[in-house]
């Protein structure tokens, strides 16, 4: 190709990836620009706003509030991603085994709360939960047993745990089935000439197969769990002890820069975030890939 | 372990010639307990959009003393939309065409800015591609919610909070959706279709416009979909930006209205109401997603499978 032609080819190629870069730089680089800067300094009541290096970092690491809502997103890292992602796995293999009657309805209505805002989502799980009126409470008290209160301080987490994976099953059920699908079926009949029950057809062949599509799941699940944001947000009202300031790390960053206008700690707060899920992203990605290589 | 079981219903048979037909028609094989496992876990997705429905045809009396999945003494549907539209002189309708407006003009424009840099990185080879394209990756791993308050501010400078371009603007940039499309692109659009035009004369303008959009369709209305939903379904973004309640969308807007019902103040809305605004937003989603699922499915398969 020549020199000239290869010129203009780049020049096009640009132009293409220019107005996505132009919005990019001022919607995405700016404000995280922004935020940086803003999280080195202080507002302090005698003398303004001063420069304070790295301590809002500092106070962050020292601050319990913070700590804790990094500790309830761990929880749930450690145990409602697992069992989402395990739901939607078991549901993904069942579908495309063929072997459930009314797979097509099945898969459609597993994936609809996805379809649900997550405002709408609290919302109607803030109704369910009610002890006294809430169908919770219905159920409990029509099998006889006394009513959990699904909004109090001890199990509030846990609620909301329950209402994401709701929310989020059908969504990753539908990913790691598409990557299912597309899986050559000439895979599927060595191994049954091997004869691999569909149990270990499941195991040795499907599941390695879609290796890739589990690990976006879990890094989507990673980002998603230190963004919760709207649970804490909409259950306060009815929760008001069981959800402190601090509940999840970006509930933190919104009351610390709207509610306490402290906006130079939020901002280190939310750049921290940032900093956490690409580090913990990173690690999960780097751990399923060496499984692969082992495997 | 009910693939175990399923096992046992159809044990394996003894080598012979029919052997392989015989796996084949196996595959087919429905599984009862299956079936049943399937169906329960259904009722756990679906029972509250049910309690949903069965709420939004009570009367605010009968919705706290009828059983949840079933209809009360009344049937207060009509009567609850009719509430639902007259709420604060029709703000709920105010507040559905602003969630329209912000969702799909933040959705065609991500999806044309997403398609144009994807359809780039994954049919030209331009110096510094592999470093931007790395720094597209990276900002996946970026909570957008993280970035909301710094924006904030910035909007706050330059005068555009409380304006939909608050909502709208942040809502273009869909690195994900530069991702997808590149990675959707690279299969889509044959190298040899696109030198063929050339041989023939074609600019490259004209080669993306006339040829490769055509081929980009499922994959640009999945990213269309997915930005779709998530401008339909944000709340903290807008929840920041806009404080005149006119230019709210329908999750700030409902989210307030529980609030003051649940206070309890003056004038304020029925829970019945706030049920059934909320029943009533998200079936417009609903049936886009059925409506499209043909897309929407094979667009996530390009992402997942080549992830």
């Amino acid at each position: 190709m020549n020199n000239a032609i290869k010129r203009k080819q780049n020049l096009v190629a640009y132009g293409f990836v220019l107005p996505f870069f132009a919005v990019f730089a001022t919607m995405f680089i700016a404000p995280l620009a922004y935020s940086g800067y803003l999280s080195f300094y202080a507002h302090k009541l005698v003398g303004g706003v001063s420069f304070v290096g790295l301590g809002n970092y500092v106070r962050a690491f020292q601050d319990p509030a913070f700590l804790f809502g990094l500790g309830r997103t761990a929880l749930i890292l450690l145990i409602q991603v697992p069992i989402m992602l395990g739901f939607a796995l078991f549901f993904a293999l069942a579908l495309d085994s063929g072997r459930a009657r009314g797979s097509k309805a099945a898969r459609l209505l597993i994936f609809l709360p996805f379809a649900v805002p997550g405002v709408v989502a609290v919302l109607m799980w803030g109704y369910l939960y009610g002890q006294n009126f809430g169908l919770t409470g219905q159920i409990s008290r029509a099998l006889g047993l006394p009513p959990a209160n699904f909004l109090s301080d001890s199990l509030i987490l846990f609620s909301i745990m329950n209402i994401i994976t709701w929310a989020f099953v059908g969504y990753n059920m539908i990913i790691m089935y598409a990557a299912l699908k597309s899986i050559p079926p000439e895979l599927y009949e060595a191994a049954e000439i091997d004869g691999a029950g569909q149990f270990r057809l499941a195991w040795s062949v499907k599941i390695p197969m879609i290796r890739p599509a589990i690990l976006l799941t879990v890094i989507f699940s990673v980002i998603g769990s230190f963004q919760i944001f709207n649970e804490p947000k909409l259950l306060v009202e009815i929760s008001p002890t069981g959800i402190p300031q601090g509940f999840t790390p970006n509930f933190y960053a919104f009351n610390l820069a709207f509610v306490n206008q402290d906006l130079n700690y939020a901002a280190a707060i939310a750049f921290l975030l940032g900093f956490v899920i690409m580090i913990v992203s990173y690690v999960v990605q780097l751990s399923m890939q060496k499984k692969e290589v082992q495997s | 372990m009910t693939a175990q079981l399923t096992h046992v219903a159809a044990p394996p048979d003894k080598p012979s010639n029919t052997d392989k037909r015989r796996k084949g028609a196996n595959r087919g094989r429905r599984s009862n307990l299956l079936t049943v496992v399937m169906w329960m876990s259904v009722l756990y997705f679906i029972l509250p959009l049910i309690w949903l429905f069965m709420s939004s045809t009570k009367s605010n009396g009968d919705l706290f003393t009828t059983f949840g999945l079933w209809f009360g003494n009344d049937f207060n549907l009509f009567a609850n939309i009719h509430d639902v539209f007259t709420y604060q002189d029709g703000i709920y309708l105010r507040w559905t065409l602003n969630t329209v407006l912000y969702s799909t003009v933040s959705a065609v424009g991500a999806t044309v800015l997403a398609t144009m840099a994807g359809y780039a990185f994954a049919k030209y080879k331009f110096p510094g591609d592999k470093l931007m394209f790395a720094i597209i990756l990276g900002a996946i791993m970026i909570p957008l919610t993280a970035l909301a308050i710094p924006t904030y501010l910035l909007f706050s400078s330059a005068h555009l909070t409380n304006t939909p371009w608050a909502v709208i603007l942040p809502s273009l940039v869909s690195p994900f959706g530069v991702f997808l499309m590149r990675v959707y692109a690279a299969d889509a659009v044959p190298d040899s279709l696109m030198e063929a035009a050339r041989v023939d004369g074609a600019g490259e303008q004209r080669i993306f416009w006339r040829v490769s959009l055509r081929l980009l369709g499922p994959g640009m209305v999945t990213v269309m979909l997915f930005t779709l939903v998530a401008t339909w379904n944000n709340y903290f973004l807008p929840l920041i930006m806009l404080n005149s309640g006119k230019l709210l969308p329908l999750t700030v807007g409902l989210a307030q209205q529980q609030a003051t019902s649940a206070a309890g103040g003056g004038a304020q809305a029925l829970f019945s109401t706030v049920i059934t605004g909320a029943f009533l937003s998200i079936l417009p989603l609903v049936v886009v997603f059925l409506y499209l699922q043909r897309f929407w499915q094979t667009g996530l398969a390009t992402g997942g499978v080549k992830g």
